[in-house]
C-alpha cells in the first residue's frame, strides 16, 4: 500500500466520485484557475478532467452553500468548497436554516445530498481565520459532520458523504494536507456516524478527532515509555456522534479525557463528557479531563498562536496527572 | 398565450378562492385555531394567478412565505393547505412547517420560505438542476421588495445571469417591508431598475392586472425556455391586511389602503374584463361565489376533522438516510443497549 498525503487522499475521492456519477459537481471559490486548483490545492487539475462539472464560482458563500442546497434539491450532488471555515459564517443562514432543515421541515419531500467541505484550524493567520467551529455545526439537527484525521479516513468518508443523502459538512483541518499515511488503491468506504479505536491501551480512554488525534497518537508514543497506555478513540463524525467505543473503553480504563483543538467551554468535550458522565458514571475512577484550545481570539505572533493551540505535549500533562490523581 | 373562456373565467375562479381562504384563515387566526405568523395575500392574488397560469405545472417554483396563494394557484388542494395552518397531519407537510412553509413537491412547488432572501440561491441552484438534467422546465422565484436590499438577492441575481440558468425572479412589491415603507428602505424606488446591477433583462408590470402579469410571464417564461437566460419581473402590487396577523398596522394610513382598493385586482378583472366581455353573466359569477365559500368551508372542515401530527413521528425525516447506531434522539448516539425504545429511527 502506497504512502500519499491527506490532500491526494481527498483529491482521489473526488476523482473517483466524479467518475462514478455525473450528477456529482464541485463548485467553490478559486478551485480551478488559481495555483492550478484551489488554495490548498485539494482540486489540482480536476477542472480538466471534469470539464463544466468543477467550477470556479463568484465570492459570494451564502450562494455558495444556496446555489448548491437548490442544485441538490433537483437532484444534483454538489460538493462545494468554502475556502475556509471562517467563510461559512458568511453562509450560515444556508446551513442552518435550509440545508440542516429542509428534509424534516417539508416533511421529507425534499433531499439535499451535498457535502460542504471547508479546511478549518489555524496557520499564523490570525483571529478572522483561524476558527473551528465544530461544536456550532455539531449542534444542529438535520447536519453530519465529519472530521477525519487520517489519509486513510479522509478518503473513505468523503467517499461515503458524497453518496449520502442529507447535507454533510466535511472538515479539513489545514495543518493535515500535508500528513501522509497509507491508502489502498482499491475502492473502500467508511459509513459515517461510526468511530474508530486508534490505538489500543489499558490505562487512560482519550476521545478526539482530525488533528488532535495526531497530537493524541504522539502523546501516547511518549507516555507508553513512562509506562501510561491511551486507549484512543477517534470519533470521526461529530454529528451523528458515536460514543459506544468510547462507553466500552471507559468500562476497561476507568478514566476519560477529551482532547480538541476548539475553545473549551461549549465545545464537543463538553458534551462527550457529560453524555460519558451519564452513561457510564459508575465506571468512572476520576473527573473526566478536557484538553482544548485556549478561549481567546487566535493571535498572529508565533508564541502567541502556538499558546493558544494544544499540542502533544498538552496531552501527555493532561495524561500524567490524571494517572497520578491530580485533578 | 391566448386563453379561451374557460381559462380566462378559471382565473377569477382561483383569485377569489384566494381571496376566500385568506379571508377564513384571518376568521380562524381569530378563534385560535391557527397560531403563529399568517401572512395573508389579500390584495396581491392577480401575480400569483397571473404567473402561474403562463407557466407548465411541471415549471419549478419556489416563493418567499406569503405562500397560500401560490399553493392555491399551482393546484394544491385547500383541504390540505388549511390542514396545514391547522398543523395537522394532513397538511401539506404534516404540521412540520405551517403557514411560511407550504410545498408540494409533485407539484413542483419547492416550499414557502421564510428567511427573507433565503431561498432565493436555491431557486438559482433548481435552475442549474434542470439544466444539468436538460429537463427543459423552468423557475419562477418569487420574492418581495424588502428582499431586494439584502446579500443573496445580489448574490442570487449575479449567480444566475453570470451561468445564464432559466429563472425569473417575481418581485412582489407591495410598497412596505414589514412595516417599512419602501421609501426607507430601498435607494432604488422602482425595484426592476435593480437588475440592470448585473445586466439582467427587466420589466415593471401592473400586479393588480391579472392579464398584464399572465402576458409578461409568458413572455419572460418564453425568453428562459429559449435560453435566453434569467429575468427578472417587478409586479406593482399592495396588501390589504397587515405583514401578518401579528402586525396592528399603524404604520399604514387608512386613506393609502382605501385608496389602494379602488384598484381591486377581482373587481378590475370581473368588471373589466370578465362582464364587459361577456364571458360571465351575474348569475354565473354568484355561482363561482357559492362554489368557493363551499370549497374554502370545507377545507375548515376537513382540518378541524384532522388529527394533529402522531407524537412518535416527532424525529422522522430529520436525516433522509440515518446513519448505522442512530437513535431516536436524534442528536448523539447512545448504545442501544441503554435506550429503552425500538431502535434506528430516521
Amino acid at each position: 500500500m502506497a504512502e500519499i498525503t491527506f490532500r491526494e487522499a481527498l483529491k482521489r475521492a473526488l476523482r473517483e466520485e466524479l467518475t462514478r456519477d455525473p450528477d456529482v459537481v464541485i463548485w467553490g471559490e478559486d478551485i480551478v484557475a488559481y495555483g492550478g486548483g484551489g488554495a490548498y490545492a485539494v482540486t489540482a487539475g480536476l477542472a480538466k478532467e471534469f470539464p463544466g462539472r468543477v467550477r470556479d464560482t463568484p465570492i459570494a458563500e451564502e450562494a455558495i452553500v444556496g446555489v448548491g442546497i437548490g442544485a441538490a434539491m433537483g437532484g444534483v450532488r454538489p460538493i462545494v468548497e468554502l475556502m475556509t471555515i471562517n467563510f461559512a459564517l458568511v453562509a450560515w443562514d444556508q446551513i442552518v436554516n435550509h440545508a440542516a432543515k429542509l428534509h424534516h421541515m417539508f416533511n421529507g419531500q425534499i433531499k439535499v445530498p451535498m457535502v460542504m467541505r471547508s479546511p478549518a484550524g489555524f496557520g499564523r493567520t490570525a483571529a478572522t481565520h483561524s476558527q473551528n467551529f465544530d461544536s456550532w455545526l455539531a449542534s444542529v439537527p438535520g447536519l453530519k459532520v465529519v472530521e477525519p484525521a487520517t489519509p486513510y479516513d479522509a478518503k473513505g468518508l468523503l467517499k461515503a458523504a458524497i453518496r449520502d443523502d442529507d447535507p454533510v459538512f466535511f472538515i479539513e483541518h489545514l495543518q493535515l494536507y500535508g500528513t501522509r499515511g497509507e491508502v489502498p488503491d482499491t475502492e473502500y468506504l467508511i459509513p459515517l456516524g461510526v468511530s474508530e479505536r486508534k490505538r489500543e491501551g489499558r490505562h487512560l480512554t482519550v476521545v478526539t478527532w482530525g488533528r488532535m488525534l495526531v497530537e493524541t497518537m504522539k502523546a501516547a508514543k511518549v507516555l507508553s515509555g513512562e509506562g501510561i497506555e491511551l486507549d484512543v478513540i477517534d470519533l470521526r463524525t461529530l454529528r451523528p456522534m458515536d460514543l459506544s467505543l468510547a462507553m466500552q473503553s471507559v468500562k476497561r480504563t476507568n478514566r476519560a479525557m477529551v482532547v480538541e483543538e476548539g475553545w473549551r467551554s461549549m465545545g464537543i468535550g463538553a458534551e462527550v463528557a457529560a453524555t460519558l458522565q451519564e452513561q457510564v458514571f459508575n465506571y468512572l475512577d476520576a473527573p473526566i479531563a478536557r484538553v482544548a484550545g485556549l478561549e481567546v481570539p487566535m493571535p498572529y505572533a508565533k508564541n502567541l498562536e502556538r499558546a493558544t493551540v494544544p499540542f502533544s505535549d498538552d496531552v501527555v500533562a493532561a495524561a500524567r496527572a490524571m494517572m497520578t490523581n491530580q485533578y | 398565450m391566448e386563453m379561451n373562456k374557460d381559462e380566462l373565467i378559471s382565473l377569477y375562479r382561483q383569485m377569489l378562492l384566494i381571496r376566500t381562504f385568506e379571508d377564513k384563515s384571518a376568521e380562524m387566526y381569530a378563534k385560535a385555531k391557527i397560531a403563529g405568523f399568517l401572512h395573508l395575500y389579500n390584495g396581491q392574488e392577480a401575480i400569483a394567478v397571473g404567473a402561474l397560469s403562463a407557466l407548465h405545472s411541471d415549471d419549478e417554483l419556489v416563493t418567499h412565505y406569503r405562500d397560500h396563494g401560490y399553493a392555491l394557484a399551482r393546484g394544491i388542494d385547500s383541504r390540505f393547505v388549511m390542514a396545514e395552518l391547522y398543523g395537522r397531519e394532513t397538511g401539506t407537510t404534516g404540521g412540520r412547517g405551517g403557514s411560511m412553509h407550504i410545498a408540494s413537491v409533485e407539484k413542483h412547488f419547492w416550499g414557502g420560505y421564510a428567511i427573507v432572501g433565503g431561498h432565493l440561491p436555491l431557486a438559482v441552484g433548481l435552475a442549474y438542476a434542470n439544466v444539468h438534467h436538460n429537463t427543459g422546465r423552468i423557475v419562477l422565484c418569487v420574492l418581495g421588495d424588502g428582499s431586494t436590499n439584502i446579500g443573496t438577492f445580489h448574490a442570487a441575481l449575479n449567480w444566475a445571469q453570470l451561468w445564464h440558468l432559466p429563472v425569473i425572479f417575481l418581485v412582489e412589491n407591495n410598497m412596505w417591508a414589514m412595516g417599512t415603507a419602501i421609501s426607507i428602505h430601498s435607494s432604488v424606488i422602482e425595484i426592476y431598475k435593480k437588475a440592470a446591477a448585473h445586466e439582467m433583462y427587466a420589466e415593471r408590470v401592473d400586479g393588480k392586472d391579472v392579464l398584464a402579469v399572465h402576458d409578461a410571464v409568458c413572455k419572460l417564461a418564453e425568453r428562459a425556455r429559449s435560453g435566453e437566460g434569467p429575468s427578472l419581473l417587478e409586479a406593482v402590487t399592495y396588501r390589504y391586511r397587515g405583514h401578518s396577523m401579528a402586525d396592528s398596522d399603524v404604520q399604514r394610513s387608512k386613506e393609502e389602503i382605501n385608496e389602494q382598493k379602488q384598484r381591486d385586482p377581482l373587481t378590475m378583472y370581473l368588471t373589466n374584463v370578465l362582464l364587459k366581455r361577456n364571458l360571465l353573466t351575474d348569475e354565473q359569477e354568484s355561482q363561482i361565489h357559492h362554489e368557493v365559500e363551499a370549497e374554502v368551508d370545507e377545507a375548515v372542515a376537513f382540518a378541524d376533522a384532522s388529527a394533529e401530527p402522531a407524537l412518535d413521528t416527532l424525529y422522522d425525516k430529520i436525516y433522509a438516510q440515518p446513519v448505522a447506531n442512530m437513535q431516536i434522539d436524534g442528536s448523539l448516539i447512545r448504545p442501544a443497549a441503554l435506550y429503552t425504545g425500538n431502535g434506528t429511527h430516521g
